[in-house]
C-alpha cells in the first residue's frame, strides 16, 4: 500500500522528536460554515491529524456531549454527502494535513460502500475509523478500503488482551487509537500510569504509531500522554465549545483557542 | 449453490443468516461477546443447566402455558378454528421471562454480578428485574422517558422488585434510545456486568440465545396441538416487534412445510403516512445495535422514529432472522395499524374473556382478514405473548375515556 499523509505525518513527527495532536470535530456542527471554519482554523491551532466526525443519529459509543454535536449537524442539514464536501473544501486550502473520517458504519452502508469510497477518496479523505466494525466484519468495509488506498484505523481497549490484539492489528493501518478507559467518549480521565502500562503492553506487538484517546480535556493531560504514547486524541472537549458558543463566532474561537492551548501542552514535550 | 434443506440451522458460525446478523459492535464489547458466545455454546452442553431452566420455568415460571381453543372468536369469525397460546399466563406476563431466566442463569455461570437491560412496554424490564430478584443480583434498567410516561405501573413493579430504573433522555426517548443507553453502560461497566437482550435483535450470539429460549413456546405448541388435534397447526400467527415471541413460536415449525406462518408488524398510523414501526413493510437493510438487518431509515442512513400506539412493538427495527425469514419467503410478515390492534383488543377482551396485551393485539387484528375465509378445519394458533393490564391507560386514552 502506498503511504497515505497520515503514514508522512507521524513519520515527520517522529523525525522532529514529539507525539502528534489528533483533533476530533463533528462534521456540520453546528451548520456546515462554522464546521468548515473549524477545521480550516485546526491546523493552525496546533492540530496535526484532523479526525472528522460523521454525524450519526444513535451514536452507540459516544457520551452525551458527541451525541449532542451530532444531533445539532443532523438539525442543521448534515448528510455523508455534506461531510465529504466538507472535507474537499477544506483540501482546496490544505493538501497536507491528514484527516480521518471517524463515525459508524450505517450512514456508509446506506451510501454504498464503493461509491463511498471513490468519493471519499476524491474527498481527499485518509482514513476511516468505524466505530462498530470490528475486525470480525472486515469484508464488510476494511479491506475494500484498504485495497483502494485507505488507512483503517482500529480502536484498542482495555478488554483487548494479548489474545485478542493481533486481531485488531490486523489490517489496521495509519496508526492505533487506544481507547485509555472501557467507557464511552469523554467519560473520565485516564491514569497515565495505567495508560503507560497498557501502551508498553500493547507496543510488544503493534508496530504501528499508537495515539491515546478518551478523557483528556487540558494542555497537562495531554503533555503526560504525550510523554508516553505517539499521539493525543482530543475531542469531547473540543467538541463542548460549540455548546459553550454564544453564537457561531464565538464558538469557532473558543474551540481553536482550546485546541491551541493543548498543542502547546503537547508541543512541550520533547523526546529526542 | 446446494438447496437448503433445513431453515432452522441458523446462524452460521460468523452469527449470520443469509446478509443479517453479524457483529457491529464496537471493540470494547468484542471480547465480552465472544466470552457470552462460548459460555452459551458450553451451556448448551451441559444438562444441568438445562435441567435448572426447566425447573424453574415449570415453578417459578409457571410453565407450560396452556394452548387454548378460543371459541368465541372462532365463531365471530366463522372460518378458521382459531387457538391461543397463552404466553399472557405466565409469571410476569408475557412471554418475555422465558428469555430473562435463560440469561440469568448464563450471567451467573459467568460470574457476573450485576443485571443490565432495556426496555420499552416494561414487560421486558419488568422481567429482567424479576429474575434479577430472585437470584439476588443488582439490576439497573434503561428506559425511555416517554415510556415512563405512557407505562407507570411497570415502572413502579420494577422498582418493587428492587431494579433501578434510569430514564433515558436522548433521541426520541424510546426503546431504541434505551438500547443505545444501555450499550453504553455495558462498554463502562465491562467487567462485572450482563446484559440481558430482551428480544431476537443484537450482535451474535444475542438473536441466537434468545430465540433458543423462547423456542419453549413452539416446543409446547406442537405436543399441545398434537394432544388436542392430533395434528400440526395450519397456520401461526404472531405480532413482533424486535420478533422473540414471533420467534419462539415459529422456528420449531419451519421445516414443517405445511404450517404457514404469519409476522404482524405495527402500523401505527399505517404505513403510507411514515408513522408506523414496520421495519421490514416500510424499511430497508441496515446496520443498528450490532446487527444488519431492516431498519426505519432515510436515505443518508439515518435512523428515524418509530410510532406504534404499543411501547413495545416502537422500535426502528427487527431481529435479523426475521429479515433473513422474509427475504426467503418463509415467513410472511403482514401488519395492522393502531386503530385495527385496538379493535382487536376490545374484541378479545369481550369474546373470550381475556384482556391481551396491545403488542398481541396487532396478531389478532389479523385475523379479521385471515379467519373468515379459512374451512373450519383449518388450525390457527395465535401468540397471545402478554396480557394487557399494562396497556388500560393508553387503551382508556385512545378511546377517550376518563378513569
Amino acid at each position: 500500500m502506498s503511504e497515505t499523509r497520515i503514514d508522512r505525518r507521524f513519520a515527520a513527527l517522529k523525525a522532529e522528536g514529539r507525539a502528534a495532536f489528533v483533533t476530533y470535530v463533528m462534521a456540520g456542527d453546528p451548520n456546515y460554515d462554522a464546521s468548515l471554519e473549524v477545521v480550516k482554523g485546526l491546523p493552525a491551532a496546533g492540530a496535526d491529524i484532523i479526525e472528522v466526525g460523521l454525524p450519526f443519529t444513535d451514536p452507540m459509543a459516544d457520551g452525551p456531549a458527541i451525541q449532542q454535536a451530532g444531533l445539532r449537524a443532523l438539525a442543521a442539514g448534515a448528510t455523508l454527502r455534506s461531510t465529504l464536501k466538507l472535507i474537499s473544501d477544506f483540501r482546496k486550502t490544505d493538501d497536507d494535513t491528514p484527516i480521518v473520517l471517524m463515525g459508524y458504519y450505517n450512514p456508509i452502508y446506506a451510501y454504498g460502500v464503493d461509491s463511498f469510497l471513490e468519493d471519499a477518496l476524491k474527498a481527499g479523505v485518509d482514513g476511516l475509523i468505524v466505530v462498530d466494525l470490528p475486525s470480525e466484519e472486515d469484508e464488510e468495509l476494511c479491506i475494500p478500503a484498504l485495497k483502494a488506498g485507505l488507512n483503517f484505523i482500529r480502536l484498542a481497549t482495555p478488554t483487548t488482551d494479548d489474545h485478542r490484539l493481533p486481531t485488531v492489528l490486523a489490517n489496521s493501518s495509519g496508526f492505533l487509537y487506544y481507547v485509555s478507559i472501557a467507557g464511552t467518549t469523554g467519560a473520565a480521565a485516564p491514569k497515565p500510569s495505567d495508560v503507560a502500562v497498557a501502551l508498553e503492553r500493547i507496543r510488544k506487538t503493534a508496530k504501528l504509531p499508537i495515539a491515546v484517546g478518551f478523557g483528556i480535556r487540558t494542555g497537562a493531560q495531554a503533555a503526560e500522554i504525550a510523554r508516553i504514547a505517539d499521539g493525543a486524541v482530543v475531542g469531547t472537549a473540543l467538541v463542548e465549545q460549540i455548546a459553550l458558543g454564544t453564537d457561531d463566532q464565538d464558538a469557532v474561537k473558543r474551540l481553536l483557542a482550546l485546541a491551541t492551548e493543548i498543542s502547546d501542552g503537547i508541543k512541550s514535550v520533547r523526546k529526542n | 449453490m446446494t438447496q437448503l434443506n433445513t431453515f432452522r440451522a441458523g446462524p452460521d458460525e460468523t452469527g449470520h443468516f443469509g446478509i443479517y446478523g453479524g457483529q457491529f459492535v464496537a471493540e470494547t464489547l468484542m471480547p465480552l461477546i465472544l466470552e457470552l458466545n462460548e459460555a452459551y455454546e458450553s451451556s448448551k452442553k451441559d444438562p444441568e443447566f438445562a435441567a435448572q431452566l426447566s425447573g424453574l420455568l415449570k415453578h417459578f415460571v409457571g410453565r407450560e402455558s396452556p394452548l387454548y381453543f378460543a371459541e368465541r372468536l372462532t365463531e365471530h369469525y366463522g372460518g378458521a378454528k382459531i387457538y391461543l397460546k397463552r404466553e399472557d399466563l405466565n409469571h410476569t406476563g408475557a412471554h418475555k421471562i422465558n428469555n430473562c431466566m435463560g440469561q440469568i442463569l448464563l450471567a451467573m455461570r459467568m460470574g457476573k454480578k450485576r443485571i443490565i437491560a432495556e426496555t420499552g412496554a416494561g414487560q421486558h424490564g419488568v422481567a429482567t428485574a424479576t429474575v434479577a430478584a430472585r437470584f439476588g443480583l443488582k439490576c439497573a434498567i434503561y428506559m425511555g422517558e416517554t415510556d415512563i410516561e405512557r407505562q407507570k405501573p411497570n415502572v413502579f413493579r420494577m422498582k418493587l422488585l428492587g431494579a433501578e430504573v434510569i430514564p433515558v433522555t436522548s433521541g426520541s426517548r424510546t426503546l431504541k434510545d434505551a438500547l443505545n443507553e444501555a450499550l453504553r453502560d455495558w462498554v463502562t461497566n465491562v467487567a462485572d456486568t450482563f446484559y440481558i437482550i430482551g428480544t431476537v435483535a443484537g450482535p451474535h450470539p444475542y438473536p441466537e440465545l434468545v430465540r433458543d429460549f423462547q423456542n419453549v413456546i413452539g416446543e409446547e405448541t406442537r405436543r399441545q396441538m398434537m394432544a388436542q388435534e392430533g395434528r400440526l397447526p395450519d397456520t401461526l400467527l404472531a405480532c413482533i416487534g424486535g420478533g422473540s415471541n414471533a420467534m419462539g413460536l415459529f422456528h420449531p415449525f419451519l421445516d414443517d412445510d405445511s404450517v404457514e406462518m404469519i409476522g404482524v408488524e405495527a402500523a401505527g398510523h399505517g404505513i403510507e403516512t411514515g408513522q408506523h414501526a414496520a421495519s421490514l413493510n416500510g424499511g430497508t437493510p441496515g446496520i443498528l445495535h450490532g446487527n444488519r438487518t431492516y431498519l426505519l431509515q432515510d436515505e443518508d442512513g439515518q435512523i428515524t422514529e418509530a410510532h406504534s400506539i404499543s411501547a413495545g412493538l416502537d422500535y426502528p427495527g427487527i431481529g435479523p432472522e426475521h429479515a433473513w425469514l422474509n427475504d426467503i419467503g418463509r415467513v410472511k410478515y403482514v401488519n395492522a395499524t393502531d386503530s385495527e390492534a385496538l379493535e382487536a383488543f376490545q374484541l378479545c377482551c369481550k369474546l373470550e374473556g381475556i384482556i391481551p396485551a396491545l403488542e398481541s393485539a396487532h396478531a389478532l387484528a389479523h385475523l379479521e382478514t385471515l379467519a373468515p375465509s379459512l374451512p373450519k378445519d383449518h388450525l390457527i394458533v395465535i401468540n397471545l405473548s402478554g396480557r394487557g393490564d399494562k396497556d388500560i391507560f393508553t387503551v382508556a386514552d385512545a378511546l377517550g375515556v376518563e378513569l
